[in-house]
Formats: C-alpha cells, structure tokens, sequence
C-alpha cells in the first residue's frame, strides 16, 4: 500500500506485486484443498479427540458425506482427493513460509499489518465496530491503510490459521510423526490434529465468506482490479 | 457487476468440473502422483533412517481394535489353514536371497520377539492404537541372507480381492530394517484374529494402514517392483491409484 503515486485519475498503487501473486495462488491452492478435504473427510465422517478413534470410539462430531458439488472430485474418490490435497498441501505451506519472508524482508508486515499505536484501543475498535456495522467504509486516505478488524483478520490468518492448519495436516501423517514427534504431542494426538484441521478450514470458510462479502460492498470492481493490477480509485468521501 | 449467490455456486461447481476434468488428463494425473516422490524424500530427509513411530502406554490401547479390508479370505486354502489353526501354515522367504525359507508358525514364535503399542492410522482418517508382538522382520531378513540386488521385499497374502488377484503389498529397505518393522502374530496379547490378519501380518509403524498387510503367505525379495502385480507395488497401489509411499 504505497500512497505516494496517486496519479490525475485520483488511481493509487495500492497491493505489492508479492501480496497479489500469493494472493491468487492462494485463492486456487486453497479452493483445491478444501474441496479436496471434503473428499478425504467423506471417507470417515467422524471427528474425535485424542490419539484415538474409530467406528467403536466416541465421536464429537459425526456427519453425513459432503455432497458432490462441493468435493472434489464430484464422485467419492479418496485416491484422487487425497493426490490433489497432498499435491496442493507443500506448495500451500511453502508459499506461505516465503510470502512470510517476503514481507518481512519488504516491511509489509511492519509498515501495513501491525498494530499502530492506538489502534487497539477501546475506543478505536469500537468506532471501527460501529462502521462496519453501519457499512461506512473509509474514503480518501484513510482507505489507503488497512482498519483494525482488517489487520486482526489477516493477522489471525496468516499467523494463526494457515500455519495451524499446515501443523495440524502434518501431524496427521505417520511419517512426520516419527520425523517430528513433538507435532502429535503440540495438538494432543492424530485425532485431535484431525479435529483441529477440520474446525481451522472451515474457520478459513467462513473468513473467505466475509472476505467476499466486504469486497463486494465496498465495490467488486475497484477492489478486484487493485487485486489483479495493483492499482487501486481511491473512494471519494461522501458528500 | 452483481454477483449472487446463485452465480458464485455455479462458478464453484464450474470450478470444480473443471478440476475435475483436469483429473483425468494423464499429464495432470502424472503431476498429481509424483506428490508421492516429493512427500517420500522430504520425510525421509526430515527423519533419522531409525526414527521410530510413538509408542503408547498399555492404558492408552484402543478399547476395540477395529479391522478393515478383508475380515476373512475365505478361500478353500484358507479355510482349511484356519481349521488346522495354522499348524499347516508356512511363511516362505524367497527371491533375492542366499538361504530360502520356510517357517512355521512354532519356528516363528520360538525367535527372539519385538513388541510394541503403536497407532494404526487407515487412510479414511481413523486410528487405533493396538499392541503387537511379532518377529523383526530384519531378522528373517538376515537368515535368509538377502542379496545386494534385492531393493524391495514384497509381501504375498492369503486373500483374494476378487478376479483371481490376490492383496499384496510392498516396502523398501528402509522399511524393511526398521527396528519396529515385525512380522505380528499377536494383538493385545491374542493370537491374531481373522479380521485382523491371523496368522501373520506386517506391521510397518511409519506408514498408513494398507501397507501393514494382513494373512502373510510369502515374503519375496526382489530388484524391481515392475512386473508384480500391476507394477505399482501393492493392490491399491494398483487398483484405486493409492501412493505407494503411505507416509502421509
């Protein structure tokens, strides 16, 4: 979010070339391994804690199959489910370690998403509350910086989320279990981990849902392109 | 430019035909499958040769063991094994090796044991933790004298998975001489059940489920892996595309 080059159109360069391309890359991997998910979770639609749990456990959680339209592939194929997931899964974690490194090396991270001073405080976060809720979103300058739901969400996201559940995926594999044993025992057991990836996607579900919908009410188009090319109308304050 | 719900669905499941379609071209199907190549070598650099698989207290045990795939071979050999309670039962150590094999039951119990609380983790998604007692496979391995040539050992089962193609499995050397790779005769202090593999089953603690391969006939140490079975090393390896590499 750079707000020195606005240009006679009142165009602003708003999203680094790094954020936009792990943006979408995201945007794929992510669709990718949750459908596929869906799939391997088909197989055994139950959920368990601790390092145990099969058709004679008990389960916390017991669901019918997901339907067709929303796993991939359409038809139950645990094979194929599990070659796009385990395909998707590195590529997912690695983008990830070095969009990390990235913006850490390019001061995104301590220029955009932390915390200023005074942005957690009360008062702050409550007027942030209230326009949300009234939908008044920010014009002018103020739309150049991220608020501080936007940077509590893309820090829970990237710092919480993502490497959650590339943790808890990993824990799930025998192999890593005996490379890194101390991943089973981070998240308490296999089974755990399998809870704990199941709730974290769809947590990232239901952030994607929220994603869309303030994209779409603080304008698609504006905000889709800013996504693509970089560059970003500033909104005009209203009158 | 509205977007509804109804036309996000729709791109979604467009989307999600059009994975689909890319899944059936062979170029994508190559790429999908050579993900095995790439989790096999990132765990095995991750990982000591030796690493071992968790091991649980006995009050951590499963309560029931459950058991899947073939809960009984049933063919006419089997049967007639099973009614004789596998004293006419033998374990043949073939292939690449300098002194073939045949062992019994007795023979197999009377060497030196290994035993230990592992979790069972099928490829559905459950697991059971269970305690098996069974021969390291290394020693079979060793006084069998396996030749240098030999890269896999192949495991040959008693059940048929239909159409005359019995159930088979394969490991590498790795594997095979891990310390906690046993041949398991018994489970939770019993002989081992039918449903779970009676008379003898592997058990090969750092990979899923349908490697540990129930109802052992015969180990086969070989060079290749290409013109067993169909060639992908294991029935489900052959048959529903599942990774030979099981770590993950």
């Amino acid at each position: 979010m750079d707000s020195q080059t606005a240009n006679m159109a009142g165009d602003v360069k708003r999203h680094r070339l790094s954020t936009r391309l792990w943006h979408w890359l995201n945007a794929a991997l992510l669709y990718t391994l949750f459908t596929s998910g869906l799939g391997i979770f088909n197989a055994h639609p139950r959920l368990y804690w601790g390092q145990y749990g099969a058709n004679f456990d008990h389960p916390w959680l017991t669901l019918d199959r997901f339907p067709g339209w929303i796993t991939l592939p359409a038809l139950y194929n645990l094979s194929m489910s599990r070659h796009w997931h385990l395909t998707a899964a590195p590529i997912f974690a690695f983008a990830l370690l070095f969009y990390m490194l990235w913006s850490l090396a390019n001061r995104h991270i301590s220029r955009d998403l932390a915390f200023r001073r005074g942005d957690l405080l009360p008062r702050h976060v409550w007027q942030d509350i209230k326009d949300h809720a009234r939908l008044r979103f920010p014009t002018g300058q103020a739309a150049l910086r991220y608020n501080v739901l936007q940077k509590t969400s893309y820090i829970a996201v990237i710092f919480g989320l993502l490497p959650l559940i590339i943790l808890t995926g990993l824990t799930m594999s025998p192999g890593m279990n005996a490379a890194w044993p101390w991943l089973v025992e981070l998240f308490g057991g296999r089974q755990s981990a399998r809870s704990i990836h199941f709730i974290t996607a769809f947590a990232l579900a239901g952030f994607f849902l929220v994603h869309i919908l303030m994209v779409m009410l603080a304008g698609p188009l504006n905000e889709i392109r800013s996504m693509i090319t970089g560059r970003y109308k500033l909104p005009q304050a209203r009158p | 430019m509205i977007l509804t719900r109804r036309t996000l669905l729709l791109g979604a499941s467009a989307a999600l035909a059009g994975c689909d379609r890319l899944g059936r071209s062979d170029t994508v199907r190559e790429a999908l499958f050579s993900a095995d190549n790439f989790h096999k070598w990132a765990q095995r650099s991750l990982m000591t040769r030796d690493a071992l698989a968790q091991e649980f207290r006995p009050d951590q045990v499963s309560p029931l063991f459950r058991a899947n795939g073939t809960a009984n071979p049933n063919t006419p050999a089997y049967k007639a094994l099973w009614r004789g309670n596998f004293a006419d039962w033998r374990l043949s150590v073939t292939g690449l090796v300098e002194r073939p094999l045949s062992l019994s039951l007795a023979q197999l119990r009377a060497l030196p044991h290994r035993e230990q609380i592992t979790r069972h983790d099928c490829v559905e998604g459950w697991s059971a933790i269970g305690k098996w007692r069974g021969v390291p496979l290394k020693t079979l391995l060793d006084g069998a004298q396996l030749s240098d040539r030999a890269h896999y050992i192949v495991f040959r089962c008693a059940d048929d998975m239909g159409g005359g193609r019995p159930y088979y499995e394969s490991i590498d050397l790795i594997d095979a001489f891990h310390p906690q790779t046993i041949l398991a005769f018994a489970l939770n202090d019993q002989p081992l059940s039918v449903a779970n593999g009676a008379p003898l089953r592997l058990r090969v603690e750092r990979q899923l489920g349908y490697k540990q391969a129930k109802y052992l006939m015969g180990i086969e140490a070989v060079a290749t892996l290409a013109p067993i079975g169909g060639g992908k090393g294991g029935f489900w390896e052959d048959y529903a595309g599942y990774d030979w590499y099981a770590g993950i």
